[in-house]
């Protein structure tokens, strides 16, 4: 029987005349994509093994690499497309789980590409972000009911003590990307760029490298189900935890680090054998219902003295309303929810591209369903899963989220290109892999200016759209759904978003 | 022949009552600490100054101390659209309160006044509450009206107080009302230029809950969060204006939440993050809390508001100050307006006038004694 290749996906067209063959391309490439043949002083590729990263193009000295998408098709077939059919290939060659990496990449409607702002004419004025000052400080966690007030002759004191909070500048967050699915230069990059900036980034569930410790207080320290990593003084050097129930990519599993990943200092801090798989349990196996997570929320309340908020990292799945609000109840600070398009290091490709729901629906209905119940100031909400722009950011937080979670657009800074091949270790950018001769190749100084940069443009834009809706507080914007619209929804998608129609006035 | 009228009737009305729509407008207030009581005369000839950022399609005022004989009783004016309307509503108001009194609120022909809805007063004592408190029980009584029953409306509910508005200009509304014949110790009134063709007379302002009256200048930019944020603390939007958030929002932080006034001010046109940071460490750390937890609460894009209400009278500004406001005080009077003009027209020479600064608001309490209210 012949055996049937899976054709590859990208062709690399290399220039004879520009070519060098100076064989940067050879030793850039983790693959082994480009070998270098001494015979005829030539550089040759191997297309199948190229997985589209365009590293091999950036260093090309003579720009003499294109990647480009091999145009050997199948018969065309809206339902048989290649992908089903190469995966079938794949499949009945070794019978398993097909892993991929990053998020969803199917296309299911993304609903910020149908939504559109407001901008004030006339009746009220437009306000000039560039003159004007423009609010985007951010606080997270639970608010009071009331502010109780001592009115003396000195003036009116707070008496009310308020919960623990953290303090954004701007509402943006880096989401969980643990140590092992990224590298330390990575971490250390989004560790800098947040203090840079005054906001947090999320450890994930690998545990904190000792390097990380003294960026302790923008940290957010996960804590999943596989208890990777996680003790006292973890707990301890964090401004706040997350509790990981689920993640947007796979919804109702648990995390994946594969063995290649788990170096030395990766078991070391992970506290797991060097070389072997990380995967998380399914479900925490403490947590069966609602009233266990009430006591692993207050576990971690108690063993952090009260002085950190405690939130709930969960899935955006169909129940995700009552869920969210049962979370509340249970204690939770902030609850953040993941959706479709979250990315992810490792993930059965099945259930990314089909296990949830869009993270602009689960925002919209957990925030009107926390109003409806009164308990909407009990917890803050920030949402995550595919955030590319400063305008998916000002759309979330009108549909009501106080602050958003970012990572795949943090990872695309510091030179991802989402080639979904994060769960092979083999990142030639330096991000996702562990082999030291491929971190080195991302400079923590430099990811962490990219960083920078890219959350102080978002945050610019923000502010404009703030200011042209005639808003200069983030508050004003949060929930303010009368300033967006939908656009090519159908009814019941404008329900659920709580919007009206574009057209339609107040 | 056909007539203006007519042809206009062809065309597509849009009322307020429907939409939310954007307004310009102009507000006066006045008030005597002393409570000392005047006539309507006053503060319709001060709006009556600034006609030019009115067009006619909404004037309004509210009077405090006018009902001396029923001050302990809550005054409802009711506005119907018909009887049926006025009979639904009297068999629910029957149902709750003792009526002690209820009359048409009296009235005059004008002759720029084409149409008028039914306009009846009741002083009301609540009877059978639920365990709530007497104004709890009122204001859900109201709420109940303006949900539930169509065609009517609760103009006003508070005690000792009452709102008279309706479509026209603020001058003939006052006119119509014949308020030179009411005697109060605070007044305010508005006069509005709204962005649509009909006006229904409940969408004049002030809007009134309880004591609070609200007379309004601008567009709240914040409207879908106050809204929403109102809605998770129990009060229902039944309208669709601005005005009505104002109202409940003060409601809610000075009668529920419990702040003075002045905190409560703090909090609907907040300081910016800046300025809280270079308080003093008390006050930062009260100001930070009340943004913190009250940050829905913050009224955003242009306004200038005066709220009546039974201690006294409030002017507040957005915090960048989009929207005109002026006060001046003499005589232990203190006057509010959109123009100076105003102001000068009923007291040319105060002891003091001045442009209240963005987002800080003018207070002034009755002192105690006085007429009695």
């Amino acid at each position: 029987m012949v055996k049937r290749p899976v054709p590859n996906e990208f062709i690399i067209e290399r220039d004879e005349k520009k070519c060098i063959a100076c064989q940067a391309c050879v030793r850039a490439c983790s693959y082994d994509v480009h070998t270098y043949d001494p015979e005829t002083d030539t550089v040759e590729s191997d297309d199948s093994k190229c997985v589209g990263c365009h590293f091999c193009e950036a260093l090309c000295p003579t720009k003499a690499l294109r990647t480009v998408r091999n145009p050997s098709a199948y018969k065309e077939n809206a339902n048989w497309t290649a992908e089903v059919i190469n995966d079938i290939v794949k499949q009945a060659e070794q019978g398993g789980v097909i892993l991929t990496g990053m998020g969803c990449d199917k296309g299911q409607r993304n609903y910020f590409d149908h939504m559109v702002l407001n901008a004030s004419q006339v009746t009220n004025p437009s306000i000039d972000a560039l003159r004007e000052p423009m609010e985007l400080r951010t606080y997270i966690g639970t608010k009071p009911d009331c502010i109780e007030i001592d009115y003396n002759e000195n003036g009116p004191v707070l008496k009310t003590k308020i919960p623990p909070q953290l303090e954004l500048q701007t509402p943006i967050l880096f989401s969980a990307m643990s140590y092992g699915s990224i590298s330390l230069n990575a971490s250390i990059a989004l560790a800098r760029a947040s203090a840079e900036i005054g906001t947090f980034w999320n450890t994930g569930e690998g545990g904190l490298h000792k390097a990380l410790y003294k960026y302790g207080k923008n940290t957010i320290a996960q804590v999943a189900s596989g208890r990777f990593g996680v003790h006292a003084e973890y707990l301890k050097s964090a401004a706040a935890i997350e509790i990981k129930i689920g993640q947007g990519a796979k919804p109702g599993i648990g995390g994946h680090l594969p063995g290649e990943k788990v170096s030395a200092e990766i078991s070391e801090t992970r506290m797991i054998p060097e070389g072997t798989d990380a995967l998380s349990p399914a479900p925490h196996h403490d947590i069966y219902s609602i009233e266990d997570l009430r006591q692993l929320i207050y576990a971690l309340k108690e063993a952090t003295e009260y002085e950190k908020p405690v939130g709930v990292k969960i899935a955006a799945v169909h129940n995700v309303a009552p869920i969210a609000s049962g979370i509340v109840r249970a204690g939770a600070d902030f609850v953040a929810i993941d959706g479709l398009r979250g990315g992810t290091g490792a993930s059965p490709k099945i259930i990314r591209d089909n296990v949830g729901i869009p993270i602009e629906l689960a925002t919209a209905v957990v925030d009107q369903r926390l109003r409806e119940e009164g308990i909407r100031h009990k917890a803050s909400l920030i949402v995550g899963g595919g955030f590319r722009n400063g305008a998916d950011v000002t759309k979330a937080i009108i549909l009501g989220a106080d602050a958003v979670y970012i990572a795949t657009a943090a990872l695309v800074a510091m030179g991802c290109t989402l080639c979904q091949k994060c769960y092979q270790g083999k990142c030639n950018w330096g991000i996702a892999t562990q082999d030291p001769y491929l971190t080195k190749r991302l400079n923590p100084d430099i990811g962490a200016r990219r960083l920078v940069n890219m959350l102080r443009g978002w945050s610019f834009e923000i502010k404009e759209m703030m200011g042209g809706m005639g808003i200069n507080a983030i508050e004003s914007l949060r929930g303010n759904r009368e300033n967006l619209r939908g656009i090519g929804l159908m009814e019941g998608e404008l329900k659920m978003l709580g919007i009206k129609p574009a057209g339609e006035a107040w | 022949m056909v007539g203006k009228r007519n042809l206009e009737d062809n065309f597509k009305k849009v009322a307020d009552r429907d939409y939310r729509v954007p307004s310009g407008c102009a507000v006066m207030g006045v008030m005597s600490q002393k409570r000392k009581k005047f006539t309507g005369r006053a503060v319709m000839k001060a709006i009556g100054v600034m006609r030019e950022r009115t067009n006619g399609l909404g004037g309004g005022y509210a009077a405090y101390g006018i009902y001396p004989r029923y001050a302990d009783h809550y005054a409802f004016h009711l506005l119907y659209d018909d009887e049926k309307a006025k009979e639904a509503t009297e068999e629910h108001l029957e149902k709750n309160f003792t009526i002690d009194k209820y009359e048409a609120i009296p009235t005059r022909e004008v002759e720029a006044i084409k149409s008028r809805p039914l306009l009846w007063r009741y002083f009301l004592e609540p009877k059978g509450m639920d365990g709530s408190s007497k104004d709890d029980f009122v204001l859900k009584a109201a709420m109940h009206v303006n949900r539930n029953i169509k065609g009517a409306y609760v103009i006003s509910s508070g005690k000792n107080m009452g709102i008279f508005k309706g479509v026209g200009y603020p001058e003939d509304i006052g006119r119509f009302f014949k308020l030179e014949s009411y005697r109060g110790y605070l007044w305010t009134a508005h006069g509005r230029f709204p962005t649509n063709s009909v006006s229904w007379w409940g969408g004049a302002h002030p809007f009134g809950l309880l004591d609070w009256s609200v007379v309004h200048n601008g567009e709240i930019s914040s409207y879908g969060i106050n809204r929403r944020f109102l809605l998770n603390f129990g009060y229902h939007c039944t309208l669709s204006t601005d005005t009505e958030v104002i109202a409940y929002l003060f409601d809610f932080l000075v009668r529920k939440q419990g702040l003075a006034i002045e905190v409560a001010a703090g909090v609907l046109a907040a300081q910016f993050w800046d300025e809280i940071g270079r308080l003093p460490e008390e006050q930062r750390k009260l100001y930070l809390a009340l943004r913190m937890a009250y940050g829905g609460a913050l009224l955003n894009g242009p306004f200038s508001v005066i709220v009546g209400c039974e201690s006294g009278m409030i002017g507040l500004n957005d915090r960048i100050k989009l929207r005109p406001l002026v006060a001046a005080r003499g005589d232990k009077m203190l006057y509010i307006s959109s123009e100076e003009a105003g102001i000068r027209e009923i007291c040319p020479s105060p002891d003091q006038v001045w442009m209240p600064e963005a987002g800080v608001p003018v207070i002034r309490r009755f002192e105690s004694g006085g007429e009695n209210g």
